[in-house]
């Protein structure tokens, strides 16, 4: 009963989202709903490793770049027709990322907590420093894409379905990884990783699969931004700003829940993104984000799924016991 | 009778500390085996070398004729060892069943829990058995952090037992515990040993050793002083000395018998 209620929920929001490039016309708002997509897509699917794991890895921004940068350089070297076909290169890119995590996982997953979360941040500068040294990555003057010849008022309209395309592949992997043996493996090593080893959960294995398949989407979400913005710097497409946000986006919704990051990412990617071309203010939102950090982490250290959520069962017990003590005054008299 | 587990001349040095020094263990088939010995005396270690948390620097592990030295920790519970730890060791934020979920596959493949749910019937069957068995199945919705100390105990009992080991290391299952509840987890234990399973036991609760085991040996200092039925070992004058540095007979019985 309950279960149905929650899937129609799920398809009512996936119904709304159908019609957002209907509501909203403005090309500005439209980039700022597929951007937020992206980010919220990258939430997801970190969350769906970092979150269920415990591993919080700050250098994803590695593969988002990595994802990218595969996208500017295919779609330049192999003359793919600048336009639709250009989407194919966008699971490509995924690829591409998903492959750079195995090596970087073989490093960084072998220590744990916060020295891990130092290799990351370490990694991530490497690739930073590799795209803007490199001559085929185009140095700081970046890559220009192919230029996709579409008009300007529906341009962004292709690259927002594509996004939450991807965004609902991430719910939907995030979900089953939760449902399944490999899922509860996670959570086990979150908990105690010494203790799963020895209740005979390969440990190792299982982090570096998760690991990458969360680079997958990741790597998707940076290939499907290079394509709509058409040109990009190293600086943008490696920024330090992504690995913190998607992990903040998580942390603020609900670090290790489903629907933490998604909610995280809306929130938060949207409001930035208006704050900044409302006013056009670049750091306007990082006061804000700061003041709302604040009030999150003091008030509602899970997160605010959790929150509810415990609020919820909290009200729950009380009317559950309320009824009870009635039933009990009355089978007394 | 024969060895089901055996370690030989087991030595391991953290730094400069002897925690174990040719020591050797043999658990035969079908015993309640005990392992005793003052604070320090490398008890844990051995379990530790036993179950592939730690690499000896010499000797050799073997358990039903094969080889199992340095041998991962989940190699070694995937062959049929299953432990148990002083500390008690949970997944907190995990419900109840779904900690007694993560033990049931100890010999599956790694990329086949990519593919398949978090549990079967039978396994959820099998889980629920064990928790009623040690009679918590009624905790199983709740998450394990907010079990009891010696809730927590009977978990750990019941998620090792899931996987169905042939032999059981229990590190202090008394330790901590009230004493209707030694009492619940020292009839499991000889029920358990009944249908043929193998239990290695570290304890301080002398009491408790010398009720359940067939056999008990002591560890002093990093090696086996003394293996024997427990009559044997608690009359020998070695042991009494291990414990208490020597003195007489009676009170060092009941000094151990409280420590």
């Amino acid at each position: 009963m309950l279960k149905k209620k929650v899937n129609l929920l799920w398809l009512v929001a996936l119904a709304i989202a159908l019609f957002v490039p209907n509501i909203i016309t403005n090309p500005a708002y439209r980039q700022i709903a597929v951007i937020t997509l992206i980010f919220t897509a990258c939430a997801t699917s970190w969350n769906m490793f970092s979150g269920y794991s415990g591993y919080v890895a700050l250098g994803s921004a590695a593969f988002y770049g990595t994802g990218a940068y595969t996208m500017a350089l295919l779609s330049l070297h192999l003359h793919v027709h600048a336009g639709g076909d250009m989407f194919w290169l966008v699971p490509v890119g995924g690829l591409a990322a998903m492959l750079m995590a195995i090596p970087i996982g073989l490093i960084a997953l072998r220590v744990r907590r916060h020295t891990f979360v130092v290799i990351t941040i370490a990694i991530f500068f490497v690739f930073q420093l590799a795209a803007i040294n490199f001559g085929f990555t185009g140095g700081t003057g970046g890559l220009t894409l192919p230029y996709i010849p579409w008009m300007i008022q529906s341009y962004h309209v292709p690259f927002y379905y594509v996004a939450l395309t991807m965004l609902v592949f991430a719910i939907a992997l995030s979900a089953s990884v939760r449902r399944s043996r490999f899922g509860l493996q996670l959570l086990a090593i979150r908990d105690d990783e010494d203790r799963a080893l020895g209740l005979g959960v390969k440990v190792f294995p299982v982090k570096l699969t998760g690991f990458a398949m969360s680079a997958f989407t990741i790597g998707m979400g940076g290939a499907l931004y290079a394509m709509m913005q058409g040109q990009i710097y190293p600086q943008f497409v490696f920024d330090p700003i992504f690995d913190i946000s998607i992990a903040l986006m998580a942390f603020f919704g609900g670090f290790g829940t489903l629907l933490g990051p998604i909610l995280g990412g809306l929130v938060l990617e949207s409001s930035q993104q208006y704050l900044t071309v409302t006013y056009s203010n670049g750091s306007l939102y990082l006061i804000l984000f700061g003041v709302l950090f604040l009030l999150v982490v003091l008030f509602m250290p899970q997160g605010i799924v959790v929150f509810i959520r415990d609020w919820w069962a909290k009200r729950q017990d009380r009317l559950a016991a309320a009824n009870e003590a009635v039933g009990a005054q009355g089978g007394n008299s | 009778m024969t060895t089901l587990l055996s370690a030989q001349g087991i030595s391991k040095h953290f730094g400069g500390v002897n925690a174990l020094n040719l020591c050797s263990l043999d658990v035969e088939k079908g015993s309640i085996t005990g392992l005793i010995g003052p604070n320090g005396s490398g008890k844990t270690t051995l379990f530790n070398v036993i179950t592939g948390y730690v690499k000896p620097d010499t000797g050799t592990v073997t358990f039903d004729g094969r080889d199992i030295t340095n041998a991962r920790p989940d190699k070694v519970f995937a062959l049929g060892v299953g432990r148990t730890f002083q500390l008690t060791r949970i997944f907190a934020r995990i419900t109840v069943l779904e900690n007694m979920l993560v033990a049931t596959q100890r010999e599956e493949s790694w990329l086949r829990g990519l593919t398949r749910s978090m549990s079967s019937k039978s396994e959820l069957d099998s889980a629920m058995e064990w928790l009623d068995f040690v009679g918590i199945a009624r905790l199983a919705k709740l998450p394990a952090g907010s079990l009891s100390y010696g809730q927590r105990k009977l978990l750990e009992l019941a998620y090792v037992l899931v996987a169905d080991p042939d032999v059981v290391l229990l590190d202090e299952p008394a330790g901590g515990v009230n004493l209707t509840l030694i009492n619940v987890i020292s009839e499991k234990i000889r029920a358990l040993n009944k249908e043929g399973k193998t239990f290695l036991i570290v304890e301080h609760n002398m009491e408790f050793v010398m009720n359940l085991c067939d056999a008990v040996t002591v560890m002093h200092q990093g090696t086996n002083l003394v293996s024997g039925s427990p009559t044997e070992v608690r009359n020998n004058p070695l042991v009494l000395d291990a414990y208490l540095g020597g003195g007489e007979e009676e009170d060092a019985t009941e000094e151990v018998a409280n420590g």
